[in-house]
């Protein structure tokens, strides 16, 4: 249902878009924003001074004075900050949404829970340095939040009572926070990526360029400036607040300091057990069969959540085995497509590969492809193999159309489509999955596609004409599109000569190891 | 033609978004005092007087004391709770018994407290006792003043400067 309305949602931006949807690459374009604001920020402390005079005075210097550097710099690093903190909730939200935070996701999602306090205390800390009125309204209040845990020794708020009380040694001690914390921040931020394999540190290109065009225009139009200078004789009773990171300041004052503290903390709290709470359902983690294993890695090297290692083969001198991490793994069978071993010409009495899915074991697979395959009739007889999370390619059976519906896109052995195609039994096939760039196993979609152009192993060595084979990603909420996209793949299919049967046409033995 | 219009809702996302940012970065603005209020500060960090009175060591004491710490005077470490009281008007708004800071109980005793008030003339007082055991308060301070919208009045207290400190 949540899956549904936010593919829904997600549509226009996918139309738009295409692959580089940023709703796609929320993690991404975050990582990259805070890249923006550390270099940014690198160019605005070369002139920083650290002190509370010296504070508002430097950065109205870079402000008005050197506004074509200075002045854009101080806006992209508020900007990209408020961008930040966009991006990153927008992430967390969806994640939350699809429900992928429990099981292999945990330590993503637990790790990911710290980041959201840093990247706060760094944006906080931020406002404090410009020591303009947001400056002086932003850490009194904060002051007065942290006082009230009561672990001071001395109320940090009575450094604010004049202008005789705050020193540049305060000053410099923000200075060293607001380096620190971000450093910790990304550190932190590794840490949180470092159990998925090839993490996407790194939106697409034209969503770079997008992103970075649209900060300029915005820093060029709508510079960020100063509220006037700090006075700490007077309340800065009217502020400008900046809502993506002080938006918990009014409720200070409504709520007052306790009920903060424990919404923040509750809040905290939720999120990171959330992965434990409520009824977790458990499904097996693909087996490796030592037999049928040739240590190839190809498993290994398609895995998206790192759950598959080489170790050597315990019987085997001078071969490896592929060991999966049951913790890690993310039952997507992805390894099996990938498996060499996973071919059905195979005629050994049960089809058994080297790296499977117990839940949906590639006999099983050949089973329901061999049945598909007999209750195909009449013209452009196409075979659908789509993905469990994407758009349900069953309702499309019918008697030219046959179904198999994969656990993910990428879990099909490219000999299958072979098999499929052999002796003409089908005209076509098409696989479908998840929405580009937004396979819920990460990469179905990408190790599909490059497998077919021969760019990744397995590849697809189809012998019959590689119009016979198409792909289509279509979401939840796709059916219709992928309907559509069918209907047109069987005109073209009518157009071409009927298939030719394959040479390969018996199931055969393959040698291993 | 599609890719044109591609583009253009390219173009209409950025905008939302570059929108959305600059709008929400400083906006909508927060009014955090009423405009005819000011704010007094209630604060000190003082420490209170040794809880205990020092006393002399005898010489039975001291010889049994290795010789590097043969001290004559001996004070205990702990502080006397600070008790204070300010008044606005006439009427008492903050009165409290303050305990001294640490797990000894050897640090300052500590207050902060926010006070927003009717900007305009007011009569205010404040009296503070660094020792609970003292019959009266040995720091008092009293005076009128007008405090303007949006001043920020602060009740320090400072004993190397004679007590309490209106600023």
């Amino acid at each position: 249902m949540i899956r549904r309305a936010l593919a829904r949602l997600e549509g226009p931006f996918e139309r738009v878009f295409g692959a580089a949807s940023p709703m796609h690459h929320l993690g991404g374009l975050a990582f990259f924003l805070f890249w923006i604001v550390a270099a940014s920020g690198i160019y605005l402390y070369i002139f920083f001074e650290t002190s509370p005079d010296g504070a508002f005075r430097s950065v109205e210097y870079l402000t008005r004075e050197q506004w074509y550097a200075g002045g854009v710099m101080r806006s992209l690093h508020r900007y990209a900050s408020d961008g930040l903190m966009l991006t990153m909730t927008l992430h967390l939200l969806r994640e939350l949404a699809l429900g992928r935070f429990k099981g292999f996701r945990a330590f993503s999602w637990v790790t990911g829970v710290p980041l959201i306090w840093l990247v706060f205390f760094s944006g906080i800390n931020g406002y404090w340095l410009v020591w303009d009125r947001l400056a002086q309204y932003v850490a009194i209040a904060t002051s007065e939040w942290l006082d009230w845990l009561g672990v001071f020794g001395e109320p940090i708020a009575r450094n604010f009572l004049h202008a005789g009380t705050l020193s540049e040694r305060f000053f410099t001690l923000l200075v060293f926070l607001h380096l620190g914390v971000p450093l910790f921040l990304l550190a932190f931020t590794y840490v949180h990526v470092a159990r998925i394999s090839r993490p996407k540190t790194s939106p697409p290109a034209p969503l770079i360029l997008g992103t970075i065009a649209a900060l300029l225009a915005l820093a060029l139009v709508y510079p960020a400036t100063s509220q006037g200078p700090a006075q700490l004789n007077t309340v800065a009773a009217n502020v400008a607040l900046d809502w993506f990171f002080l938006q918990l300041y009014p409720l200070l004052d409504t709520l007052g300091h306790g009920p903060v503290w424990a919404v923040a903390g509750g809040v905290t709290l939720l999120l990171v057990t959330l992965p434990w709470l409520g009824r977790r359902v458990r499904e097996p983690v693909a087996v490796v069969d030592p037999a049928n294993c040739n240590g190839c890695g190809r498993c290994f090297a398609d895995c998206p959540f790192g759950a598959v290692v080489m170790q050597p083969h315990p019987d085997r001198p001078g071969h490896e085995l592929a060991v999966v991490d049951p913790d890690l793994c993310g039952a997507c069978g992805i390894c099996a497509g990938a498996c060499p071993s996973s071919t059905p010409f195979r005629s050994v009495a049960e089809l058994v590969t080297g790296i499977d899915m117990p839940q949906r074991p590639v006999h099983q697979l050949r089973a329901e492809l061999e049945h598909a395959l007999d209750g195909l009739t009449g013209e452009a007889k196409v075979v659908v193999f789509g993905c469990d999370r994407a758009a349900d390619v069953h309702p499309l059976r019918g008697p030219g159309v046959a179904t198999v519906s994969l656990m993910c896109a990428a879990q099909l052995p490219p000999s299958f489509v072979d098999y499929a195609l052999r002796e003409g039994r089908a005209d076509g096939v098409l696989v479908t999955g998840c929405r580009t760039s937004d396979c819920w196993f990460r990469f179905g979609a990408d190790w599909v596609e490059q497998r077919f152009a021969h760019a990744r192993e397995p590849h697809l060595r189809t012998r019959a004409a590689r119009e016979r084979v198409r792909v289509a990603w279509a979401g939840v909420t796709d059916l219709a599109t992928l309907r559509t996209e069918l209907e047109r793949y069987r005109a073209d299919l009518r157009r071409l000569a009927p298939a030719a049967p394959h040479t390969e046409s018996k199931p055969r033995r393959i040698a291993h190891g | 033609m599609a890719k044109l219009l591609r583009y253009a809702g390219q173009v209409a996302f950025y905008g939302l978004f570059i929108g959305f940012i600059g709008y929400f970065s400083t906006s909508p603005a927060y009014q955090h005092l009423p405009a005819d209020q000011a704010l007094v500060k209630l604060t000190f960090s003082h420490p209170g007087q040794p809880k205990e009175p020092c006393r002399e060591r005898s010489a039975e004491e001291l010889a049994k004391l290795p010789p590097n710490m043969r001290i004559a005077r001996q004070c205990a470490r702990e502080r006397s709770p600070v008790a204070v009281e300010f008044a606005l008007d006439g009427k008492v708004v903050y009165a409290a018994t303050l305990a001294p800071a640490g797990l000894q109980h050897d640090g300052n005793s500590t207050l902060y407290q926010r006070l927003p008030v009717a900007a305009g003339p007011h009569r205010i007082s404040a009296r503070l006792k660094d020792h609970v055991a003292l019959p009266d308060y040995n720091y008092a301070k009293q005076a009128e003043v007008v405090l303007a919208p949006g001043q920020v009045f602060v009740m320090d207290f400072d004993a190397r400067h004679g007590g309490f400190i209106f600023k």
